[in-house]
């Protein structure tokens, strides 16, 4: 796999897409930090089923770039076991699909060991791992499982949706001294983004306002971020509307102060998730929403999320199922309208 | 049971109202068939069932305003769950309530609160807070948000009025001498309302009058006419002839057909002249699309039915837009001369009184002529008085020498 180099600017800016991003960013960290390795199925030889790792055994060895057999428990509970003992490793499963094999690795063991040996250890690895559907991968490679992590005290989560956010929180991530999920989406490794490769590790627990808005709070993380951007765009040309955007970053820990903030000034919020509705990310944000801004509220709190099915093959049905660009902006149409927002239009004649 | 909620049938209706329901409780549809008609702010549109099944009860009042989303009727499809909505949204507009974009039937969050009239006053918690802080009733406030719950605007709305003038429009309490009972408003009429404060406020206008010697239109639309009854056709009015001069000055003074648009003026190709018509329900604006090119004769055929269309409340959307130019008449109620507010987006509107006989000097003598005014308002934005002047004249010039109107 070919990619355009990368391109500096004269403020030092790089354009570059998200998969390099995260590849220059392990490149960076094992060359920092000799404690630094990579473990996984294909990341050596093959460079990465999605080309992450590609150059890097080539690079380091295969002493720093580890293939494993298909055995996602195992080499997860290497790493757990490496991680105890003072090395940083950062495991590509690769897709989350697959996490749920290393479950009780993750659940039970990288989460918990701090805790249980009352702070005498930690477990300092990473789990990178895409998520997400639209890739005709069939209902049990096609999920967004990361709320079964997000829903662990003891692991991290974190979401990024650009190239900049995957090597900031990539970077915090590595040296975090806490086992860390860090998803990545399929359908975000070709998107481009300015990254400032001075730039210091983003801090993790810490949401951003990535657009600033009036009339409504939208919040999402990974992908969706991405949707509800060009929503806010389409929207803001079309009706007028001006959309405040917020991206999560961090799933667990959440920054509820961030969102609530934004709710608080907009008086409304519509959350999208890639994930199913029910018990989803979307109905803690609903119920933090509840519990911060009630007063501030003017209208419900909408959840947009994807259908209750698991993943159809089929084209026209996967994309039926998956939230999409107008499902976003009638939800958030649906809300304005609750607000009496009073949409302008731009004098035109037809 | 399905909740038949109010459509979103345009792009800017918050709300709708049932001119009258085509089905009674009892009967059996299918999808496509009409339901009821239903008055946007836009126009009277057929509202057709997506599903089959029984019409159990009929819940929105032919007349009374109803929000996007609010149920209006119930149709009984077999299934016994009390109320649901349909699990899938469709392009029939929002619904109140928090609820999933897409689920599953089983999934379905089944929103009661929405279904079932609520006894208590609904406002939003930011509402509750912001009458708690500025003492306000909130039970002398009309909600207009879905179901009728009380939104923030409806708020600012109250407190606005509250800092104006007291005994305002809104002022209706117990010791109100005036005896003043509330009449609901129709889609039509608040749209219009919206539409003329908006116009009036931003459109910065001036007005030229000029009075117009009518003696050989009059003659020569007699001579059509004869002509045209011979042949039986229907006759030609002077508000047609009115149009087709404007028309033409329009082509004469391309700037005059045009639209402010913030940074820029759009110059319109097409010379398409509204006709405001008085209806029952308030005022429409008929458009005569390209009325240069086309002869009195066709001018007021089409002028005809479109006022037929319009009494009725049958005129689609698309007969009511693309207008960039507007001629409204009063002359049949003798009014002499008056201004008319500007019909946005266009830049001009042309008011017509009555012709009516005058004393005039003519070579020191004293004479009579029919005569008639007509008065221009302009939006200075992009009209000039000598331009605005410069039209009218034009205008004149046809009416006077009326063959340029059917040459």
């Amino acid at each position: 796999m070919t990619e355009p180099a990368a391109v500096r600017d004269a403020a030092g800016q790089v354009t570059m897409t998200y998969r390099e991003a995260l590849r220059t960013t392990l490149g960076e960290e094992l060359r920092r930090d000799p404690n630094v390795f990579l473990i996984g199925e294909e990341i050596g030889l093959f460079e990465g089923s999605y080309k992450i790792t590609q150059g890097l055994l080539k690079e380091f060895g295969p002493r720093r770039v580890r293939d494993t057999p298909i055995a996602e428990e195992g080499f997860t509970g290497a790493a757990v076991g490496a991680a105890m003992l003072g090395l940083r490793p950062v495991v590509e499963l690769m897709t989350i699909n697959f996490s749920l094999l290393a479950l009780d690795q993750i659940v039970n063991h990288a989460a918990k060991i701090y805790g249980m040996f009352g702070g005498q250890v930690s477990v300092p690895m990473v789990i990178r791992t895409p998520g997400g559907g639209g890739q005709q991968l069939g209902a049990t490679h096609s999920q967004n499982v990361e709320l079964y992590y997000a829903f662990v005290p003891g692991l991290k989560v974190v979401a990024p949706a650009t190239p900049a956010a995957a090597r900031g929180l990539l970077l915090a991530a590595i040296r975090d001294d806490d086992p860390v999920l860090f998803l990545e989406n399929l359908s975000l490794y070709n998107s481009k983004g300015e990254v400032d490769l001075a730039a210091l590790p983003m801090e993790i627990g810490r949401a951003q306002v990535v657009r600033p808005g009036r009339h409504l709070t939208v919040i999402a993380y990974s992908r969706m971020v991405t949707v509800a951007l060009e929503a806010a765009r389409h929207l803001a040309a079309s009706e007028g509307a001006d959309l405040e955007v917020v991206d999560l970053r961090s799933l667990r820990p959440l920054d509820r102060d961030t969102f609530v903030d934004s709710v608080r000034r907009t008086h409304a919020a519509v959350v999208l998730e890639d994930d199913w509705l029910t018990y989803g990310v979307g109905a803690e944000i609903a119920a933090t929403i509840g519990e911060g801004a009630f007063d501030y509220l003017d209208a419900p709190v909408r959840r947009v999320a994807m259908a209750e099915v698991p993943m159809p093959y089929s084209k026209p049905l996967e994309t039926a199922a998956l939230p999409q660009m107008a499902d976003v902006v009638r939800a958030i149409r649906e809300t304005l309208d609750a607000t009496g927002f009073s949409y302008s239009r731009s004098v035109s004649h037809d | 049971m399905i909740e038949i909620t109010m459509p979103r049938l345009s792009d800017t209706m918050q709300e709708g109202s049932i001119t009258s329901w085509q089905v009674a409780p009892g009967d059996q549809v299918s999808p496509g068939d009409v339901l009821a008609e239903i008055e946007t702010d836009k126009a009277v549109m057929d509202f057709e069932a997506y599903d089959s099944g029984r019409i159990a009860e009929l819940l929105a009042e032919p007349g009374t305003a109803v929000a996007i989303g609010q149920p209006i009727a119930l149709l009984d499809d077999g299934t016994d769950r009390p109320v649901a909505k349909r699990a899938e949204d469709r392009d029939d507009g929002p619904h109140d309530g928090p609820r999933p974009t897409k689920a599953l039937v089983e999934g379905a969050v089944t929103d009661r609160s929405a279904a079932v009239p609520q006894p208590q006053m609904a406002a939003s918690p930011l509402v509750r807070r912001m009458a708690r802080d500025h003492g306000l009733d909130l039970g002398r406030i009309v909600g207009s948000g879905p179901g009728g719950r009380i939104i923030r605007v409806d708020v600012e709305r109250a407190l606005a009025e509250r800092a104006g003038v007291s005994g305002g429009p809104g002022g209706e309490g117990p010791a109100d001498a005036r005896q003043s009972r509330r009449v609901p408003v129709s889609q039509l009429r608040r749209v219009l309302a919206r539409r003329l404060t908006q116009a009036a406020q931003e459109i910065p206008v001036f007005t030229v009058t000029m009075a117009v010697r009518l003696d050989a239109l009059t003659s020569l639309r007699a001579q059509m006419n004869q002509q045209l009854a011979a042949s039986g056709q229907g006759k030609v009015s002077l508000n047609d002839l009115i149009v087709k001069a404007a028309a033409l000055a329009s082509r004469e003074y391309p700037a005059v057909n045009a639209s402010w648009a913030g940074d820029h003026i759009l110059l319109h190709e097409r010379v398409n002249v509204g006709i405001a018509v008085a209806t029952e329900r308030g005022l429409v604006v008929p458009v005569i699309k390209d009325a240069n090119s086309k002869t009195p004769a066709q001018i007021g055929a089409e002028s005809r039915s479109l006022a037929g269309l319009a009494a009725s409340g049958e005129l689609a959307l698309e007969q009511m837009s693309g207008g960039t130019f507007t001629v409204s008449n009063l002359g049949m109620y003798g009014v002499e001369e008056f201004r008319a507010i500007i019909n946005p987006p266009e830049a001009s509107i042309l008011a017509v009184g009555a012709a009516r006989p005058e004393l005039a000097m003519e070579g020191g003598e004293v004479s009579v002529r029919e005569m008639m005014r007509l008065t221009l308002s302009c939006d200075h934005r992009l009209i000039d008085g000598a331009l605005g002047a410069q039209f009218l004249s034009a205008v004149r010039r046809s009416l006077e020498n009326p063959w340029s109107l059917i040459l």
